[in-house]
């Protein structure tokens, strides 16, 4: 029993006050109905309301309400010094938490000037984190889009290879989801003793498992049902709204900052970038999305392959090898405004950096998250659905809502 | 517990007290309502799967909040999300217990000190029978706070004695555990 | 060719008059031109539809308060073209309001791209700017009926929120 005792009172207006509806009820045509697809529901892939206009099977409308995840991340940056904001960037995207690190700490070492003087060994062994938490992030966004959609075995499969991969990662870093491993001007270890010659084994045995997962839910007749010409997103579409990653490369466009923006040693590296091309149904729908996810598992597991052979070849541990060797005491850059992005599993991750040169918080941290800009094109595309196809399309833009409300 | 393992002769027949019958059925088959909220939702999601498998204490999660006995408040609670909590929490029907996972939900976790919007520990809002520290807590963890809350079951009585009932005239609390 | 960030502020120059250019900022590594409020959302048309430049994509609209004593706000825009691989940062700077009824506004540039829609419900939410012409102006991470606008340097939690205690 708590011995507080509790002074909360629950008065259901205060429902209505909080996050009121934006149709007004009196506006609905004959037949229609307004259903909530409340903030608790298994297939919202969080905590993501969605008011929806309906004849009870026809989707008319739909407006996303979020903020029910909303933790301040803007105003902890504004208090917090660099180096000590790393945890919470994990907590935004949890599912990436080693590429949104990667993207962050790139930003603050450009801002200091540092970020040639990186050794190249660091360089690898972040790419190889950032590819390993690329593959996890995909196998959720595939496991629970074939949850929503109604294949319970590819998820389990998935949180099983997920798992090998939690494992690995806490043997780097100490921790099986958000790990602060990526710091600013380095690591905070080395990779343990031994970890190549596992992650390579993980790989070999990653390959089938790839290919049956590829079997089981893209090339499953039922799923092309599911998703092929549903929730077409036309490329302009796409553009104006600011979409990026894997839906806007579903809608054809080839676009990925790894080859754009050239950033870390992914210039180094050998990888292609998988494009949507309607195979199954129209470009842009649903279905090729999800190829591009499960294609783009393929040529993660080609650069983590990469990124091994070069982790025991040209840049071998050494004793002497210090990954703190860069790591500012005093993280102070001078007076700018500058925004660094990468390439997140979601999409394009931004930040934006305010300094006043004089003290080591920033002045303000804004973060450009994907799933926020992919979210706000679901009403566009979602016009005359049924619902079970709207689950479907929410479930193809892979959205996490620790994101989207930062 | 108790004679719940003893047959007697012929035929199967158990002998046991009423109350031990009672919270052996209740625990063993704890209904979950899955309320994921942020990441501790990934490492429930995980000890769901068969890695870490949770069905075999008979754990299955359930997705309405009127077919399920314990809510597993995994994730940061927030003032928007509050209410709805709240909402949710009445809907369960008794007996229902409540976990809180992860240290957002127990104390406001790494959002205490500038989170104007988090609520600091979700037992500002729902009284809470089991805690399980981590951020986020491991999937052993939670098996823990799962296996904790079995032995709180366990001892569990259906009739309140005098001074607990004594008790319950003299304080006004709104819940009843 | 690729054009330089001389090269777009004179060709903007040469579209509309000097003066809505307020000022440059050319010594940081990314450099930044602060225009006017009333020329904003021409200037943006121009640059997401000409030729040369394309800027098809709004990358990030940022708020920032400067504090009580400058008495400013600025909003940010990181403009990308896709086809060229042109980057360009614009500004606007306006003064703060009191954040209670005398909020300040700005043209809104949902019709250029709908990227600004979200981008700039959450500038209001955060910050209490008014957006003049957006379609749909509400609070969308904080509930409706929160008090005060968070990211704003002066900012006090409330003490309670529908009873519960906001304060650790």
């Amino acid at each position: 029993m708590s011995t507080q005792i509790l002074k909360h009172t629950y008065n259901p207006t205060d429902l209505q006050n909080s996050e009121p509806l934006v149709f007004d009820p009196g506006n609905l045509k004959r037949g229609e109905i307004i259903i909530n697809m409340g903030p608790q529901h298994p297939s919202t892939h969080g905590v993501l309301r969605l008011e929806i206009v309906t004849d009870g099977e026809i989707v008319k409308d739909v407006i996303p309400h979020m903020g029910y995840l909303h933790r301040c991340y803007e105003k902890h940056a504004e208090k917090l010094p660099y180096n000590q904001i790393i945890p919470f960037v994990d907590r935004m995207d949890y599912l990436a938490a080693m590429n949104s690190e990667h993207a962050y700490a790139m930003g603050v070492e450009r801002m200091l000037g540092i970020d040639k003087d990186i050794p190249k060994r660091v360089e690898y062994i972040r790419v190889l984190v950032a590819e390993l938490n690329r593959l996890s992030s995909h196998f959720v966004a595939i496991g629970t889009y074939g949850l929503d959609v109604g294949a319970f075995t590819p998820f389990l499969w998935v949180m099983r290879d997920r798992e090998h991969i939690n494992r690995l990662l806490e043997w780097v870093s100490g921790a099986r989801m958000l790990y602060n491993y990526i710091w600013v001007g380095g690591l905070f270890y080395d990779l343990p003793v031994g970890f190549e010659e596992r992650c390579r084994d993980f790989i070999t045995y990653l390959k089938p498992k790839l290919v049956e997962l590829q079997k089981v839910i893209i090339d499953n007749k039922i799923f092309i049902e599911r998703t092929a010409h549903i929730g077409v997103l036309p490329l302009d579409l796409a553009i104006n709204y600011g979409i990026t990653g894997p839906m806007l490369r579903g809608s054809g466009l080839k676009f990925d900052l790894r080859k754009v923006d050239a950033y870390s040693v992914y210039p180094e590296i050998d990888f292609d970038i998988p494009v949507g091309t309607g195979a199954m149904g129209t470009q842009g729908d649903c279905w090729d999305r999800t190829h591009v996810r499960v294609a783009e598992c393929f040529e993660s597991v080609k650069i983590i392959e990469q990124c091994i052979e070069q982790l025991l070849g040209n840049h071998k541990r050494t004793r002497e090898f210090d990954p703190q060797a860069i790591v500012p005491k005093k993280i102070r850059p001078k007076v700018m405004d500058f925004y660094a992005r990468a390439e997140n599993p979601k999409g394009e991750l931004g930040f934006f950096f305010r300094t006043t040169g004089n003290t080591d918080v920033p002045f303000r941290c804004k973060v450009r998250a994907p799933s926020f800009v992919n979210l706000s094109v679901l009403q566009a595309i979602s016009k005359n659905v049924m619902i079970a196809d709207l689950v479907a399309i929410l479930g193809s833009f892979d959205i996490v809502m620790g994101e989207i409300d930062r | 517990m108790s004679l719940l393992d003893h047959k007697f002769g012929q035929g199967g027949i158990v002998v046991s007290q009423l109350e031990d019958v009672l919270n052996w059925a209740r625990l063993s088959s704890l209904f979950p309502m899955s309320f994921g909220l942020a990441c501790c939702a990934i490492e429930m999601m995980q000890t769901f799967a068969s890695g870490y498998d949770l069905d075999r204490f008979g754990v299955i999660p359930r997705p309405s909040p009127r077919q399920s006995d314990v809510m597993i408040i995994a994730g940061t609670v927030t003032f928007k999300m509050a209410d709805r909590i709240r909402r949710l929490y009445e809907q369960m029907p008794e007996p229902r217990y409540v976990i809180s996972m992860g240290s957002c939900s127990n104390c406001g976790g790494p959002y205490w000190e500038h989170g104007y919007h988090v609520v600091k520990g979700v037992d500002r809002i729902v009284p809470v029978d089991i805690y399980v520290p981590g951020c986020p807590p491991r999937p052993e963890a939670l098996i823990g706070g799962f296996l904790k809350l079995q032995e709180k079951i366990r001892k569990e009585t259906l009739v309140a004695p005098k001074a607990v009932e004594r008790f319950l005239s003299n304080h006004k609390s709104d819940q009843v555990i | 060719m690729t054009y330089s960030f001389q090269d777009i502020k004179e060709a903007i120059q040469i579209q509309f008059s000097a003066d809505v250019i307020v000022a440059e900022n050319t010594a940081f590594m990314q450099p930044q031109l602060t225009v006017t409020k009333g020329s904003l959302k021409d200037i943006c048309f121009f640059l997401r539809d000409d030729a040369r430049f394309f800027f098809d994509q709004l990358s990030c609209l940022t708020a920032l308060d400067n504090g009580v004593e400058k008495n400013t706000l600025e909003i940010i825009y990181h403009l990308y073209s896709i086809p060229f691989n042109l980057f360009f940062i614009l500004k606007v700077e306006t003064e703060r309001g009191d954040g209670k009824e005398a909020l300040p506004e700005i043209p809104s540039i949902t019709d250029v791209w709908r990227t600004a829609d979200w981008h700039e419900r959450e500038a209001f939410d955060m910050y209490g700017i008014k957006f003049a012409g957006h379609p749909d102006l509400r609070r969308i991470l904080l509930p409706a009926d929160w008090e005060g606008y968070p990211l704003r340097k002066d900012y006090t939690e409330q003490e309670f929120y529908h009873g519960i205690k906001v304060a650790y």
